[in-house]
């Protein structure tokens, strides 16, 4: 087996807050002084130098620390982790777009990726003009996109509009049109990260089905996501990323669970560290979510046949209007059973209609009699409705449902679907 | 599929380069179709939804020599070098001037104005500065049809050597605009300081190179500093080569293309240099 991809070593590190830091702590002085500073940084800069600054340059971080992987030609390789665990950064290194700080990757054949869908489409161009201009960018010679072109039109189904200007087109469209031409690129090895969330359902089946026939070809993928599903269908093997670093490759399965149940301070627990909350996510600072069982202790499986506590720990540090917190519950299979917020009762939303800045914990009860054996996965989500999202983790924590006591245990056999109410059946004869 | 006939796929050796990158012009070279792509791009789309459309290509300079016409050619009666009426010898000057002009600013901005091809996929940096300085030359085509006009008007027939001087001073500008675009597009990426600076840079070059006026106004001794603006050295080239005054090209101009050649190196050593974190700054 010829080797496609060969990582060794790679590390990026970024230069960060250097923008954000300036005005944050703002008092006038010091911005003055920054900015009759800027001409003299600036002229160093240019020669690469750093003036001596203490306090401006401490913003560096590792978005990628002695990452090594080799992967065969003609596998499919999936990567998952959380917001900010290198995922994309290693993509771009793999593309070539950022060079990486150490370290060196040999890469056998060219490299597309779906992360490129639309780049370089003028919207006063016409689609057939996009197609052409675009396939150029993604590095395809002229005769190659001519070649099929028709193709890459019936996949688009903008058949129609192809000599009208994309402004004029549906997002729709754009997105359709836009992705046809990188799928039809037709690399050694295809590169996608997380396009699948856009489209309607109908395009989605689409791209999967591209995405499918890739790797039947005999070509190499990754397949970035975060929907744990997606991974466990398309992919026999995975890596985990975390902080930056490789943390596990392992068999699909294998390493979806190492990634589900990393993060948990113990089993049954999430907490959140200050550096996985994204700054748009204040004034809300997720603290931790928790499952406990009927007797009140955090547990990581959890009965079937009884009730379930969701905790949901959290800071405010300003008052907050119209905020809802809560959890979508889905399986590993990445089916959601359902979606549930603090205010869901009218009575209870008026009555917290704004939040003052402080210490809160929401919970909840899951109804004994509900979930099915299996593994769940709870995501956390915090919003105003209409106005603003905080903060959303659709991985937050995993969970185990032990089926003991549940209805029906007395058949050792798996009973199909999420969820297994204790249902009350009645059997009549009717011949009486 | 044909996958039949597929060649053996090349092997990308990615690691993080350190001090001077090499200029790597192969990758260019590998990439020149998207280099005629984006020129043509840019053509496509330069006068879309404009009422008047490529005629702005002959306005721009033909208005300008209207109002340098009536400033300096009616109400200040600037001499012109051998009795050459002022409209031609202004529209002379400024057709290599609008060249220039235009390449420098529309390359310098090429970086910024294409930020999502940067941070989303990989191509030699240096296609998008080249094909912005070489897309202005079909508006100088354009222009230059009114030039033949001009000198039908006037009865001035040029001389053989505009055979082989005008696409030397024509390249000679090309350089030229490429050199500082390619130090200023790159800079651009980190300074957007770059924007608010090159209005004022190509108000001042124009005044320091001779369009509303002749060069014969400098006196000999400066006339040496005078060639370090390649620019000066192509506009008299021009009018040497088209009305057939002036001196025609001498050791000066030689100063004024090692001018340009030496930007146009160091611009290309200092763009390669930056281009590694272009994608990580834009």
């Amino acid at each position: 087996m010829t080797i496609a991809i060969k990582v060794e070593n790679i590390s990026k590190r970024y230069k960060i807050g250097l923008a954000a830091q300036k005005f944050q702590y703002g008092m006038l002085r010091d911005v003055l002084v920054d900015t009759a500073k800027a001409p003299f940084r600036f002229a160093a800069s240019l020669f690469g130098k750093q003036l001596e600054d203490p306090g401006r340059n401490a913003g560096y971080i590792w978005a990628l620390k002695d990452v090594s992987f080799d992967l065969e030609e003609g596998k499919v390789l999936g990567i998952v982790g959380r917001n900010g665990a290198g995922k994309s950064t290693l993509l771009k290194v793999l593309s070539r777009v950022t060079e990486p700080t150490r370290g060196s990757v040999t890469v056998r054949g060219r490299v597309g990726s779906l992360l490129e869908v639309g780049t370089g489409f003028h919207p006063e161009l016409t689609g057939r003009e996009n197609i052409f201009l675009n396939g150029a960018i993604l590095g395809m010679k002229r005769a190659e996109i001519a070649a099929k072109f028709d193709e890459i039109v019936e996949f688009s189904e903008v058949a129609q509009f192809i000599d009208t200007p994309v402004k004029r087109y549906s997002s729709g469209m754009y997105l359709r049109l836009a992705f046809a031409v990188a799928a039809h690129l037709e690399p050694e090895i295809l590169v996608v990260d997380e396009v699948l969330a856009v489209g309607d359902a109908e395009f989605q089946r689409k791209c999967l089905g591209k995405m499918n026939d890739v790797a039947a070809q005999g070509r190499t993928v990754l397949f970035v996501s975060h929907n744990m599903s997606a991974i466990l269908r398309l992919t026999q093997e995975a890596i985990v990323m975390q902080k930056g670093q490789l943390v596990k490759r392992a068999p699909t399965p294998e390493a979806v669970d190492f990634y589900l149940a990393s993060g948990q301070a113990q089993a049954g627990e999430r907490t959140w560290d200050a550096d996985e909350v994204p700054a748009s996510a204040m004034p809300f600072t997720p603290l931790s979510l928790r499952v406990k069982d009927a007797r009140g202790g955090v547990a990581d499986t959890l009965r079937s046949a009884e009730p379930i506590t969701l905790e949901m720990e959290y800071r405010l540090d300003a008052p907050v209007t119209g905020l809802r917190v809560g959890v979508y519950l889905s399986t590993v299979r990445g089916e959601y059973v359902f979606t549930s917020f603090d205010v869901d009762d009218a009575a209870l939303y008026e009555k917290h209609s704004t939040r003052p800045a402080g210490h809160y914990v929401s919970k909840c009860q899951i109804p004994a009699d509900l979930l099915n054996e299996g593994r769940y996965i709870l995501g956390v989500n915090a919003s105003s409705f209409g106005v603003k999202r905080y903060f959303m983790d659709e991985n937050a924590l995993a969970f185990n449902i032990d089926p003991i006591g549940a209805p029906g245990i007395h058949w050792a056999e798996q009973r199909q679907g999420p969820i297994r109410p204790r249902l009350d059946w009645v059997i009549e004869n009717v011949d009486k | 599929m044909t996958e039949l006939t597929k060649p053996e796929p090349t092997t990308v050796y990615i690691k993080a380069s350190s001090g001077f990158a090499a200029l790597n012009l192969g990758d260019l070279w590998h990439y020149r179709e998207l280099i005629w792509f984006m020129i043509w791009r840019d053509i496509k789309v330069r006068y879309k939804q404009t009422a008047l459309g490529a005629a702005w290509a002959v306005l721009q300079p033909v208005l300008t020599m209207l109002v340098f016409n009536f400033l300096f050619g009616n109400i200040a009666k600037m001499e012109t070098d051998g009795g050459i009426p002022y409209p031609i010898f202004s529209y002379t000057a400024l057709l290599p001037w609008g060249l220039f002009a235009t390449a420098l600013n529309s390359a310098s901005r090429s970086l910024t104005s294409n930020q999502n091809m940067i941070t989303k996929t990989y191509f030699p940096r240096l296609v998008l500065p080249m094909a912005s300085v070489l897309g202005g030359l079909l508006d100088f085509a354009i222009a230059f049809v009114v030039l033949i006009g001009l000198m039908f008007y006037y009865g001035i027939t040029p001389g053989v050597n505009a055979l082989w001087a005008l696409p030397l001073f024509i390249l000679l500008s090309i350089v030229t605009a490429l050199g500082i675009a390619l130090w200023l597009s790159a800079i651009n990426v980190q300074y957007r300081d770059v924007g608010y600076a090159l209005p004022f840079l190509s108000q001042f070059w124009m005044f320091v190179t001779p369009i509303a006026y002749s060069s014969s106004v400098i006196s000999e001794q400066w006339q040496v500093v005078y060639a370090l603006n390649p620019m000066a050295g192509v506009v008299n080239g021009f009018r040497w080569a088209l009305l057939g005054v002036g001196n025609p090209p001498d050791l000066l101009i030689g100063i004024s293309a090692a001018i340009s050649v030496l930007i146009l190196v160091t611009g290309l050593v200092y763009f390669r240099n930056m281009e590694r974190t272009f994608a990580d700054t834009i």
